[in-house]
């Protein structure tokens, strides 16, 4: 009795992770062709580039401190839809800049897919291994942090090798979120999948920045 | 220095701000991982990396 008891809990237990987990490609999918489109017309438009510091901004209010207010209610899902229409409306500017260079367009097509791979590399390795990677928590908040103050710093001292070093480490701490983040929904850890969407998606988007912004520098000899 | 500096170091110290408790938290209450766990996170980062290298090779 004790161990059917058991095994349906567990099965239970399964099927909530698998729901989560669907929900948040699902919506991630979904919030990822959304700011694609929002890019393409704040490309469309030809904002200037303070479009991207404001909606970075704006989005970043919006969730950290509406977004968990609302993430048990449907509300939530148009809420992750503003924040990443947001960012994906602040990404224009800048991909109209490198799409005005030589090399321009293959470095925003490499970009593109270089996020995709590292992500989706990523996501599988921790789904397939099904490894815990919940002791990476500390160790990606420190660095965070720090990344976050060397780029508090290199506002003002303007270092292009500082800038370029801050980019890598940003896309290696963006790998360690992936597999932390997918680990934590796998585990039973991260059970809204409104949440989990917004924490993925955050991980991309620095990801694709960043690795523009090194691939921008290193790939123009111009 | 302009004003959209002025407003980026504002807003990434009003973020380090607002992350900070949650950050502290999080550091103490992550659990502890093997040696064997360390390095299978360092070889997947430097999987990263080479990639990254492959990326700007190919660009």
């Amino acid at each position: 009795m004790n161990q059917n008891y058991s095994t349906v809990t567990r099965t239970s237990s399964v099927l909530s992770t698998n729901k989560v987990l669907r929900n948040t490609y699902m919506l991630l999918a979904a919030t990822l062709l959304f700011s694609g489109l929002t890019a393409a017309l704040s490309m469309v438009m030809n904002m200037p580039p303070m479009t991207y510091l404001i909606s970075v901004i704006s989005a970043m209010v919006i969730a950290m401190f509406v977004l968990p207010r609302f993430a048990n209610s449907a509300a939530g899902i148009g809420i992750v839809f503003l924040v990443t229409g947001l960012l994906g409306f602040g990404l224009g500017p800048i991909l109209s800049t490198y799409a005005a260079l030589p090399n321009g367009s293959n470095i925003i097509t490499m970009s593109l897919a270089g996020t995709g791979v590292i992500f989706l590399g990523l996501s599988a390795y921790a789904l397939v291994t099904q490894k815990d990677f919940s002791f990476l928590g500390g160790f990606l908040m420190v660095g965070f942090l720090l990344v976050l103050l060397a780029a508090l710093a290199n506002i003002f001292l303007q270092i292009p090798t500082m800038s370029l070093a801050i980019s890598a480490v940003v896309i290696m701490i963006m790998s360690g979120f992936i597999l932390y983040d997918t680990s934590r929904i796998v585990h039973g850890g991260e059970t809204n999948y409104i949440l989990a969407t917004i924490g993925l998606y955050m991980t991309i988007f620095n990801i694709f920045v960043n690795l523009l912004q090194i691939l921008g520098i290193m790939g123009n000899d111009d | 220095m302009d004003w959209m500096q002025i407003v980026s170091a504002l807003a990434l110290v009003a973020f380090i701000v607002v992350l900070f408790p949650g950050m502290i938290d999080r550091v103490k209450n992550s659990p502890k991982g093997t040696s064997s766990d360390w390095m299978n996170f360092v070889f997947i980062m430097l999987m990263i990396i080479g990639f990254i290298m492959l990326l700007i090779k190919m660009v």
